[in-house]
């Protein structure tokens, strides 16, 4: 076996252990769990890190071009933006959806082939790198928004409900939900924005075409139609809360489905390597 | 030797009873004196507070110790009636005594579980025998172990987390509404001694904007002067509303003065800034209906309440995790109070000793090449003959000093001088072995 993949298999079991302990952490009410969590979730990333790093060294190109390659980077994006945003808001409860996200993702292709193929001519271009890293950062920074968004919907129920239980304990206040999921959009969209722009260059060269209507171009443009609404919507009619949460769910519900789940619907040209 | 707790709380005595026999912070120095002035009495402290006034001792014999003690509350207020306030004494001793004041420390023996404050008296008292030269080694670190374990407790359980009262609890949910209350505006709509304590609690809490409107435009000038902020009018409150962020309703108006459409367009006119509604007042002021409006969020005094009720009920259960951290730490205490003990102390130097000469003994020889049997008993003779010779003082000392005031000084010295206390578990574990 290639060391990146025992190196992978290290990830996947570090973020398990992670997710369980800040699922755990979402209903104890014991000290230490959080911590605990942290510093697994932690060590998962610095182990994922040296992965990726190993496998460019071994495939001799950026590993984002296979369906595990392409998920394996978005879970390490997942991780992350979590890492970055719990050491700035140190809110415990972004791990116990963040994690396990990351988690269920690595898991659903951990059977995937792993091994590194040699790259198709029209693949070998540093722009599509380039519009890999940025669409699947944007992603991420979606994936942010949607877990938040979800989290708001829960605190707004208990909040309305007067259910005040561990739940309600554990999770942020609305304020900064809301604060969270917009900043994610925004830098989101920054991203997802700058990634069509490079992925059209690189069509440009790989198809002769900027734009071809093929079936993930256009849901990916139906994404980026969504996230602009919800802007608009926010700057114009001050869409927040519970609006704004239902709409940043959505939108990742259809990131998700135009990354992995068109592929297996419809055929597209714009296909992972296998 | 004995650890001893004798006093009364609001658990067990009216007030009309812990008032008679409160020690003022004036006659504590005198109290502790005269306490000390007892025969059996080694060392005392008193912590009197107005729910709870308990004299702690050492004492030498208990029985003895128990009706000294007793006899001490009677003695010192002289207006006091043995008879009255013998039926609400409790009495503790022993691992009860060391459970008892951790359990005080920790605040899960007052009235509100999680309350601050007796830890603070606690440590005065504690203070006070101090300086008075009332405590020695067992109440010393009786005491220290106390405070210890009760800020443990704070840091470990969740026993001080959530507000239970109503006011505090207003701020608790606004907090979870908003994050960050500073550039925050209350309204008080009407006023009342609830509405202006959660008033305050929010303003202690970062709330810079107060808004006061009354029914009467002078009261109303008059509470905004309180709070640093601004009157108005009672016609123009619905108008001002628009700014507010928290609205504490409580009025003695017989009907709803906040209806469900003037709440709907307030939130149309804040872009959907969210609003926290409060109403405390009985019959309810506000139309309970606005809550399904999306960023509004209505609490009534009954909401309130059953707030505060789960959040006691969250706190009794953190006792439980707290009383178990107390059991360990109450036997912890025991152990090291069972060593000052005599006769474990004098078994454990002489075993440390005879360590020590064997050891060394095996050395030596195992170097020595043609050493005959004589010669080898008489270098065993020499080891075992300075073992002892440097031994016996401390040991004569140590036997006639237990019965002294300072016993257990002794002990513990030579306890850590001697390094003893690291010993005795290793040789425990060697003897089950065998």
């Amino acid at each position: 076996m290639l060391l990146n993949i025992i190196f992978l298999r290290i990830t996947l079991f570090l973020y398990f252990i992670g997710a369980a302990l800040y699922l755990w952490n979402l209903v104890s009410n014991k000290k230490g769990i959080a911590n605990a969590a942290l510093w697994t979730a932690g060590a998962g990333f610095v182990i994922h890190t040296i992965a990726i790093i190993i496998r460019m060294a071994e495939a001799g190109y950026i590993p984002i071009t296979s369906l595990h390659e392409a998920i394996s980077f978005f879970s390490w994006a997942i991780i992350l933006i979590f890492l970055i945003t719990a050491f700035r808001y140190r809110v415990s409860a972004l791990g116990s959806f963040l994690v396990p996200l990351a988690f269920i993702l690595m898991a659903s292709v951990a059977m995937k082939p792993m091994a590194i193929r040699e790259l198709p001519p029209m693949l070998q271009s540093a722009w599509l790198g380039i519009h890999t890293i940025l669409i699947l950062l944007g992603g991420a920074a979606f994936a942010l928004s949607f877990v938040v968004g979800l989290m708001y919907l829960i605190q707004d129920r208990n909040l309305k409900a007067k259910k005040i239980d561990t739940l309600y304990r554990k999770l942020p206040s609305l304020d900064i939900l809301d604060e969270l999921n917009h900043k994610a959009i925004v830098f989101g969209y920054v991203l997802f924005t700058l990634g069509i722009i490079t992925g059209s260059i690189w069509a440009e060269y790989a198809w002769g075409t900027y734009w071809s209507w093929d079936p993930k171009q256009t849901m990916s443009a139906v994404i980026w139609f969504i996230y602009t609404a919800f802007l608009h919507a926010r700057f114009t009619y001050g869409w927040r809360g519970r609006k704004a949460a239902y709409l940043s769910i959505g939108g990742f519900v259809t990131v998700i489905f135009t990354f992995v789940g068109i592929n297996l619907i419809i055929k597209t040209i714009h296909n992972f390597t296998s | 030797m004995n650890i001893l707790v004798i006093g009364l709380s609001h658990k067990t005595a009216p007030v009309e009873i812990r008032e008679k026999i409160s020690f003022s912070e004036k006659a504590l120095p005198d109290a502790l004196h005269k306490l000390r002035q007892y025969p059996s009495v080694k060392e005392g402290a008193i912590l009197s507070t107005c729910n709870r006034v308990e004299v702690y001792s050492v004492v030498k014999d208990l029985e003895d110790g128990t009706s000294e003690v007793k006899k001490f509350f009677s003695d010192f207020h002289n207006s006091v009636n043995p008879k009255e306030i013998t039926p609400h004494l409790y009495v503790y001793s022993a691992e009860d005594a060391v459970r008892h004041i951790f359990r005080v420390a920790s605040s899960l023996d007052s009235m509100v579980v999680g309350e601050p404050q007796i830890l603070g008296q606690i440590k005065d008292a504690f203070e006070y025998s101090l300086s008075n030269e009332a405590t020695g080694v067992i109440l010393n670190r009786l005491f220290k172990k106390a405070i210890s374990v009760a800020k443990l407790i704070r840091t470990e359980t969740g026993i001080a987390e959530s507000a239970v009262s109503v006011s505090y609890t207003a701020v608790e949910l606004a907090k979870k509404i908003f994050e960050h209350l500073e550039d925050k505006a209350v309204m008080l709509v009407g006023a009342g001694e609830m509405s202006e304590l959660a008033a305050k609690h929010l303003k202690n809490n970062g709330v810079k904007n107060v808004m006061v409107s009354t029914r009467t435009y002078q009261r109303a000038i008059k509470l905004a002067k309180e709070f640093n902020g601004k009157a108005t009018k009672f016609e123009d409150f619905p108008s001002e509303m628009v700014n507010a962020d928290i609205v504490i309703c409580s009025t003695g108006a017989p009907h709803y003065l906040i209806r469900y459409d003037m709440v709907e367009q307030i939130i149309h006119q804040r872009r959907n800034r969210p609003v926290f509604f409060i109403d405390i007042s009985v019959p309810r002021n506000i139309d309970p209906d606005i809550n399904k409006i999306d960023n509004v969020y209505l609490y009534d005094i009954d909401d309130l309440q059953s707030v505060v009720e789960a959040n006691r009920k969250e706190r009794e259960k953190e006792g439980e995790k707290a009383e178990e951290i107390i059991r360990a730490e109450v036997s912890t205490f025991s152990n090291w109070f069972k060593t000052l003990e005599v006769v474990p102390t004098i078994v454990a130097l002489k075993e440390k000793m005879e360590d020590i000469r064997k050891a060394e003994l095996e050395k030596t020889i195992s170097k020595l090449k043609n050493v005959t049997n004589e010669e080898k008993k008489s270098i065993e003779n020499m080891a075992s003959a300075i073992v002892n010779k440097i031994i016996h003082t401390p040991l004569i000392a140590l036997k006639q000093e237990t019965n002294s005031d300072d016993g257990a000084l002794y002990i513990e010295t030579i306890r850590k001088l001697f390094n003893l206390d690291k010993q005795l578990p290793h040789h425990e574990h060697k003897k089950k072995e065998k």
